[in-house]
């Protein structure tokens, strides 16, 4: 399935184009995925999402798509873009240095259609390691005030608070390319965003749970989390520093 | 292709070109502990043949001492000095050792854990691991 | 067993084989390595009590930290409760199996029942 198509007549002049194929599957009828390309116009300041949506609005409008901000802050367009996970809308096709940009759904997460693919088991990570603040004092009383931190304390966690869940990390993981049971480096940075804050008490319960045979020890530190990450949480570094707690290496 | 969970699969997890030298190192360190793994069985079963006497000992040691003998126990120093100085390496950062501090990240968002030091300590496991070799290899050859 | 707990002897047994090991090469190369291995000269190894027991204990640590190893590389090939169990059960068969055999070459060399 190839299909060469072009949108230069709505194009400026100085614009380049580019050959953008991708991938399309639709579980409910195809047997395998199939690349479309298409030939597309691009300024330096075009992103690949922009580039897709182009190809939505002029030639294939049933390109599967998930987005919403524009901006890497909903974490909606994840995708393989040359071979690596990255944010469509915050990937700029003059970056890529190449003439021909592939897009295809991200790794390790079941696809719906196309580019889109399913964040039920991403949630249900992140939910499983307790996302919130747990406290003994459930209620505070009226005349208490807020909880102080200091900036030094807010620098403990604040880089992981990051995070806006698009599942790059989880995509680039080289223990979640076969473990379908492992917690992920989402999910692991998160509780260590938590572990670290000054203001909760849940460590001993979160540590609990990420302390199975698919849990922390799953990680190998290989690093591919934090070199997608487009937010520059660093899962990785939070991983460890969470293992430094149940090694002893932190308390 | 597999559409349930559309993993990478294994595949995925060997292919070292995407990611820089940690994923190289990973890869390394897999395979290094299998190979050591297989001729730790292996040393053990040579060894044992101790207990056939003299003649039982000489005969397997012939089987061993060639050419290709030696050159297998060249791959065998290296993979021991690399799983050794890398795993070294991973277990200190598993501690939360080199991996960098929190803090407010800046773009272009290079990640504080990926930092030199480690990549020295990759790059140095490597360098040792073909060092020794090539000693290995001059201590069985040389003789 | 927890895993945690699992993981630190997986790192305890790799350092301190780290070390053993180490003292075991330097063996070889005490003398000519070609010498190192003839069999009187192995045999005087293996009587020699300390380092018999410093061979025994490069057999234990090795071994749990081989086999864990090969478990925790298996475990992240596949999943399911059946398999993870047989993974686990079957590499700590393994594990106490080579542990026997190489305890059987260290014991009956040691004793001169060669």
């Amino acid at each position: 399935m190839a299909q060469v198509s072009s949108t230069s007549n709505e194009q400026s002049s100085t614009a380049k184009s580019i050959t953008l194929k991708i991938s399309r599957y639709n579980p409910e009828h195809d047997e395998s995925s199939q690349f479309m390309e298409f030939n597309v116009k691009y300024e330096k300041w075009t992103t690949v999402l922009e580039a897709i949506l182009d190809v939505k609005k002029h030639f294939d409008h049933s390109v599967a798509v998930r987005y919403s901000c524009r901006q890497a802050t909903c974490g909606s367009c994840g995708m393989i873009i040359n071979g690596k996970p990255r944010l469509a809308c915050f990937t700029k096709i003059s970056e890529l240095d190449s003439d021909v940009v592939t897009v295809e759904p991200m790794n390790n997460f079941p696809v719906i259609r196309d580019l889109a693919v399913k964040f039920e088991k991403l949630f249900d990570s992140h939910q499983k390691i307790k996302p919130y603040l747990i406290r003994d004092d459930t209620e505070l009383v009226s005349d208490e005030k807020e909880f102080l931190q200091t900036p030094e304390e807010v620098e403990q966690y604040i880089q992981f608070a990051n995070c806006i869940k698009c599942g790059l990390c989880n995509s680039a993981c080289p223990t979640m390319a076969t473990d379908s049971s492992f917690v992920g480096p989402q999910a692991l940075a998160q509780a260590y965003r938590y572990v670290a804050d000054s203001r909760d008490k849940g460590k001993d319960s979160r540590l609990k749970i990420i302390d199975d045979s698919h849990g922390i020890w799953r990680c190998h530190f290989a690093g591919s989390c934090s070199q997608v990450c487009p937010k520059g949480v660093d899962p990785a570094m939070g991983i460890q520093l969470l293992r430094g707690y149940m090694l002893g290496f932190r308390s | 292709m597999p559409q349930d969970e559309h993993k990478e699969g294994i595949g995925g997890m060997m292919n070292p070109t995407r990611y820089g030298i940690e994923r190289v190192a990973y890869l390394l360190m897999r395979l290094s502990g299998l190979g050591l793994l297989a001729y730790f069985v292996a040393h053990i079963y040579e060894t044992s043949n101790i207990l056939r006497g003299q003649v039982g000992w000489n005969e397997f040691l012939e089987l061993t001492q060639t050419t290709e003998g030696h050159l297998f126990l060249a791959i065998v120093i290296a993979m021991c000095v690399f799983h050794t100085v890398n795993g070294i390496r991973v277990m200190l950062g598993h501690g939360g050792v080199g991996v960098g501090k929190p803090a407010r990240p800046d773009y272009p968002y290079d990640p504080a854990s990926q930092n030199y030091r480690h990549k020295i300590g990759i790059y140095s496991s490597i360098v040792l691991a073909a060092v020794a070799a090539m000693y290995g290899l001059a201590v069985m050859f040389g003789e | 067993m927890r895993e945690s707990t699992i993981m630190k002897i997986h790192y305890g047994t790799a350092l301190a084989a780290v070390a053993l090991v180490a003292v075991h090469i330097l063996m070889r190369l005490t003398q000519n390595f070609a010498e190192s291995l003839e069999y009187e000269s192995v045999l005087a190894n293996y009587k020699f009590i300390p380092y018999a027991i410093m061979l025994e204990l490069i057999l234990i640590l090795l071994a749990v930290h081989g086999f864990n190893g090969l478990r925790v590389i298996l475990i992240e090939l596949k999943q399911g409760r059946i398999y993870e169990k047989a993974v686990s059960y079957g590499c700590l068969a393994a594990m106490i199996g080579l542990i026997a055999y190489g305890s059987r070459t260290i014991i009956m060399t040691n004793m001169g029942l060669v």
